[in-house]
């Protein structure tokens, strides 16, 4: 999923990482004050980023005769709100990086942008607006972490229709090229996440249902049955 | 409860892993051995969107090899997994000590 390296224009490689920064500086001090507050959450820290490593390194064969990555990012966006998976996602995108020659340090910071910020900001939205109306918890998991699967491919293919605006039908239709690659073979690889991540959510849930109250992501009357 | 709702969602992941093998060629027409990875295809379009474009960095170190680096995509795998393997482990043995029944 991720942009490779050398494939953004230098001006993008540095907008983006530009763009990126200050979510990861937010996204650290966010992760301190909830390990702070509540000293039991690191293991849930733990949790979230080994989930996102683990989906992450996962290339799963789609219907269109291609594959793709599960980003892994839906659980810790629920659990430690979206502003936390910024410096998890560049930790494991870095990892991809220089190991793996997968993404790329110029495209690094285009790639935090998709993974670590819009894809776990819609994931925690969608989870809150869901939570509001009064869906049950694994439907709200699972369509958390399946739409933010979807939007971090969206925002990828944004980023490379804006650097690479098709000469006639320029930035739209690029763009509907680009999500022609990548949205159809994602949206079974963000069934399987959305899937996986409910599975993972039902063991936090009666694993450290104390933490999740006290941490607001469930409400005590909730666990209490 | 929870044991079944899990055991359906996992047998929905491994449906929508071995569909596309098991059909293969039959719906896409890919000929090819292996699927191709939709970065892969992301960077054939940037080829044809803008065909003089060249990437302009790259890593000096990379995997040596194709077998290497699935090695290496594993151990990320293994390495994640080995973390939620021991809090599954170290939780639910924690329950049972403390008596708390599962809730499964």
């Amino acid at each position: 999923m991720h942009i490779m390296e050398g494939f953004l224009p230098a001006a993008h490689a540095v907008g983006w990482t530009a763009a990126s920064t200050p979510f990861v500086v937010v996204g650290l001090k966010s992760i301190a004050k909830k390990v702070k507050d509540e000293p039991e959450s690191k293991m849930l820290l733990g949790v979230s980023g080994a989930f996102m490593f683990v989906l992450s390194a996962l290339k799963l064969p789609s219907v269109t005769g291609s594959s793709s990555h599960p980003t892994g990012t839906g659980l810790g966006s629920i659990i430690f709100g979206p502003l936390a998976m910024a410096p998890v996602a560049l930790v494991v995108l870095l990892f991809q990086a220089l190991l793996l020659a997968h993404g790329g340090i110029t495209t690094l910071g285009a790639n935090v942008f998709s993974m670590g910020v819009v894809g776990p900001a819609v994931a925690y939205f969608t989870w809150r607006a869901l939570r509001k109306v009064g869906a049950p918890l694994g439907v709200a998991v699972f369509s958390a972490a399946f739409i933010g699967d979807l939007v971090t491919y969206l925002v990828t293919s944004m980023q490379l229709a804006f650097a690479f605006p098709d000469p006639v039908s320029g930035f739209l239709g690029s763009a509907v090229k680009f999500i022609g690659v990548f949205a159809f073979t994602q949206i079974p690889i963000a069934l399987a996440e959305g899937a996986l991540t409910t599975v993972i959510f039902s063991y936090v849930r009666s694993y450290n249902r104390d933490e999740l109250v006290r941490m607001g992501v469930l409400r005590a009357r909730e666990v209490a049955a | 409860m929870r044991a079944r709702t899990n055991i359906i969602l996992l047998a929905i992941v491994v449906l929508l892993v071995v569909a596309p093998v098991a059909l293969r060629g039959r719906v896409t027409g890919s000929s090819q051995g292996r699927f191709i990875g939709s970065d892969t295809r992301a960077q054939e379009a940037v080829g044809e969107i803008a065909p003089s474009y060249a990437p302009w960095f790259r890593l000096p170190i990379a995997p040596p090899s194709p077998p290497a680096e699935s090695a290496l995509f594993a151990l990320q795998a293994a390495l994640g997994a080995g973390f939620l393997g021991y809090y599954l482990w170290a939780r639910r043995g924690s329950k049972r000590s403390a008596g708390v029944p599962d809730d499964d």
